[in-house]
């Protein structure tokens, strides 16, 4: 066998698919309402598919205003009980949420990625540990919420309602849930509508944790359904996760009544790279921040600033990363980069993209072999880009990075903070004094200093400007959903 | 009885730290004073100012600004017979301004704190400033009414562009005069008088503005303050005219964390 032969044997992944047999759904599932799976009032059922295989995985419910309604009413019925209920005992059911989220981990996390399209290693590694981790801190919190209010005399306030994204269905569930319960408040849940199942294997969980009926709802739908919960006249409460578009739509709504309202809005958030940082752990930091989750991360390092000298070095290690990428099936325990959630995101993905070349940037693509089924978008680096183009500006909320650069500290500050969003930065560099100095500097409710797309339960996160306000996590979280007596 | 005649006083709005006649020229009069009627073009140059002062204003130390409140409360108290309020909402105003001067170093260590993160990371979660806020003030009390909006609003690191009572502005425009011998910078506090509902929807559409605290007490303008602010996604805070020192204080916390974010930073440790 000569060199050339042997040198040229390519030492491929093989396939390492996470068995689904184990896991239990339904073929069907209806309003989780009053502690009980419920037919919604109109009958409409509709399809979850699997964005990887655009194979149906099960029905469900469409809730309609009636539906809202009929969840307000029950939310009502059973809000004083909970609230009345002694913290401890509000805690211990908390406490079995955590434990039953650990115990259905493997279950959650197949599901989670079927529905979806995010990696296993992701569903498995970060969002169901974290979603666990939340209820189990907040848990901690329900008999102790004077200690996280600067001790002030404070009660629940009410019912509150909830709408989640695609993007970290169970986790953002979780983020929600668990605090406005630890603080005596009832909860109706509005998942999104391609990703509904694991939220429904969270109402189960709820069951199994013998939550009193009432305490927590989930309300399958679409857009309508979480409108028509906003627009609900019994409520007290309202936190959103989303884009920046629909969370204006909501405040507006809001306008002029006194419910609550906390909302976590879309970013554009910048990421930026110093010449004195170290650039391999850079690489990895800028391709976690950008690809991870496909890039639907509403705090995705989506603009990556990087420092003139060694702006060649950068991008190099960054495209030669990049080519080692694995897309596909979302299930392979291998997979880095799995199906965009929908054809509507993905066309969303593709219609940025596609101006981000007319306007002028210069765009790679990774060349890898993509699934004839689903919906699919190769990791992709758009260089030369302006300041005014829309791939720097806008929100693409999937595999893309654009890539600014800049010469000076003052520069890179200037830069990130243009942007009319304010959810995350991330900065890379090994001075000390120099990270605290811009991490003070950046108009971004999170600062990541040589990491990137780190969450935790005691950590608050939020946004500044136009990506939203409140916090979730850690003891400010508490706040939105308390109401200070005095 | 002299016959010495009185040289009378020209009310002018105070933006930027300038007393300036309304660009529009226009003026409303009061208990036999004319005083500047803004206009929209006042409330776009006062919140330009405004933004100028912020980023300066924040990155004071919390020493410096509490000792900056700490003057103007000062100031206040030596002109308290100048302001043509009683002598009581004078006092009460003064210490309105104390309260807040001792909040701007006490703040971060009571909203802000460590995060014992499930990682090798110094993580914490601090208060800032959220910015450029715009502050209704009640018609009455025209003083105390106007800095128990403003003192929290300042004291958590932000800068304020106010419209005045409606009703009896001349207080406020006095404050101006208070705080342009103070050593609080121009820009930080821009006081406009005129027409609240022209002034407040051009406010409440800026979208160089981060918040609106409503101490308005209209209904229907406050809604209409709640659609425009949803343009940017701005900070609301709605609330009744404060009428006394515990009013303005009792809820110090709840005014300051209305004009705040919070920002969580992770530092590694280690490698």
């Amino acid at each position: 066998m000569t060199i050339e032969t042997r040198t040229s044997i390519v030492w491929d992944y093989g396939r390492a698919p996470e068995s689904t047999d184990h896991i239990r759904l339904k073929d069907r599932y209806g309003l989780f309402i009053d502690g009980e799976f419920s037919e919604p009032a109109d009958g409409t059922y509709v399809p979850t598919t699997n964005p990887a295989t655009e194979e149906p995985i099960a029905e469900v419910a469409y809730g309609g205003p009636d539906d809202v309604a009929a969840a307000v009413e029950a939310a009502r019925a059973a809000a004083p009980k909970w609230a009345a209920l002694k913290d401890l005992e509000r805690a211990k059911y908390l406490f079995r949420i955590a434990r039953l989220i650990q115990e259905h981990a493997r279950e959650l996390a197949v599901v989670e990625t079927m529905d979806g399209g995010k990696p296993l290693r992701e569903s498995r590694d970060v969002d169901i540990p974290l979603a666990a981790a939340h209820f189990f801190h907040y848990a901690g919190w329900a008999d102790k919420l004077r200690y996280g209010v600067n001790a002030r005399e404070v009660s629940p306030l009410g019912v509150v309602g909830q709408i989640v994204p695609w993007n970290f269905p169970l986790l953002m569930a979780a983020w929600k849930l668990a605090p406005a319960l630890a603080c005596g408040n009832v909860a109706i849940l509005k998942p999104a509508e391609t990703t509904p199942l694991t939220a429904l294997l969270l109402a189960e969980i709820c069951q199994e944790a013998e939550l009193p009926p009432g305490v927590v709802a989930i309300l399958t739908g679409n857009g309508d359904t979480g409108a028509a919960l906003v627009r609900e006249k019994d409520i007290n409460k309202i936190a959103f996760t989303g884009s920046t578009a629909v969370g204006r739509d909501i405040q507006a709504a809001l306008a002029g009544r006194a419910v609550g309202l906390t909302l976590e809005l879309g970013g554009k958030s910048a990421n930026i790279v110093f010449e004195d940082a170290a650039l391999d752990q850079a690489v990895e930091g800028i391709v976690n921040g950008i690809f991870f989750n496909q890039g639907h991360v509403c705090c995705a390092g989506s603009r990556l600033l990087i420092q003139e000298s060694v702006r060649d070095e950068v991008i190099a290690k960054l495209w030669q990363r990049m080519g080692r990428l694995r897309v596909g099936d979302p299930l392979d325990k291998n997979t880095d980069v799995g199906a965009i959630n929908s054809a509507e995101q993905l066309s969303r993905i593709e219609a940025l993209v596609a101006a981000g070349e007319s306007e002028g940037a210069v765009r790679q693509t990774i060349e890898c072999e993509l699934p004839e089924r689903g919906y699919w978008f190769a990791p992709t680096l758009f260089t030369d880009v302006s300041p005014a183009h829309r791939i720097a500006v806008e929100e693409i909320f999937g595999p893309v990075v654009s890539v600014l650069t800049f010469r000076t500290q003052a520069e890179a500050i200037e830069k990130a903070n243009n942007s009319r969003y304010g959810l995350a930065a991330g900065i890379w560099t090994d001075k000390g004094a120099k990270a605290f100095e811009v991490a003070s500097a950046l108009q971004a409710g999170v600062v990541w200093q040589n990491t990137y797309n780190h969450f935790d339960p005691t950590a608050a996160f939020g946004g500044y400007k136009e990506s939203g306000f409140g916090r979730e996590g850690g003891p400010a979280g508490l706040r939105p959903y308390l109401q200070v007596v005095r | 009885m002299s016959d010495r005649l009185a040289v009378r006083k020209t009310y002018k709005l105070y933006i930027g730290g300038a007393f300036v006649r309304s660009e529009s020229g226009r003026y409303d009069e009061v208990v036999g004073f004319n005083f500047p009627r803004a206009s929209r073009k006042d409330v776009r140059d006062a919140v330009a100012a405004a933004r100028k002062a912020a980023g300066p204003w924040a990155a004071r130390t919390a020493y410096n600004r509490g000792q900056i409140l700490y003057r103007a409360a000062e100031a206040l108290e030596s002109r308290a017979d100048t302001i043509g309020v009683p002598r009581e909402e004078v006092q009460d105003a003064v210490d309105v301004l104390l309260h807040y001067a001792g909040w701007t170093d006490k703040l971060p260590a009571v909203l802000g704190g460590v995060n014992p993160v499930a990682a090798p990371f110094l993580s914490f979660s601090l208060p800032e400033p959220t910015g450029v806020v715009g502050i209704l003030a009640p018609d009455a009390p025209a003083l105390l009414g106007l800095v128990a909006e403003v003192a929290p609003v300042l004291a958590a690191g932000n800068v304020a562009v106010a419209i005045l009572s409606e009703a009896a502005p001349l207080p406020g425009l006095d404050l101006a005069e208070v705080l342009g011998v103070s050593d609080v910078p121009g820009g930080v506090v821009n006081l406009l008088s005129g027409r609240r509902g022209e002034l407040a929807r051009a406010l409440g559409a800026h979208r160089d503005l981060n918040a609106v605290v409503d101490a308005g007490g209209d209904a229907d303008l406050s809604a209409e303050l709640d659609r425009l602010a949803a343009e940017t996604i701005k900070r609301v805070r709605h609330g009744a005219a404060v009428t006394s020192y515990d009013a303005a204080t009792a809820d110090a916390l709840e005014r300051l964390e209305a004009v705040t974010e919070l920002k969580t930073a992770w530092h590694p440790v280690g490698a």
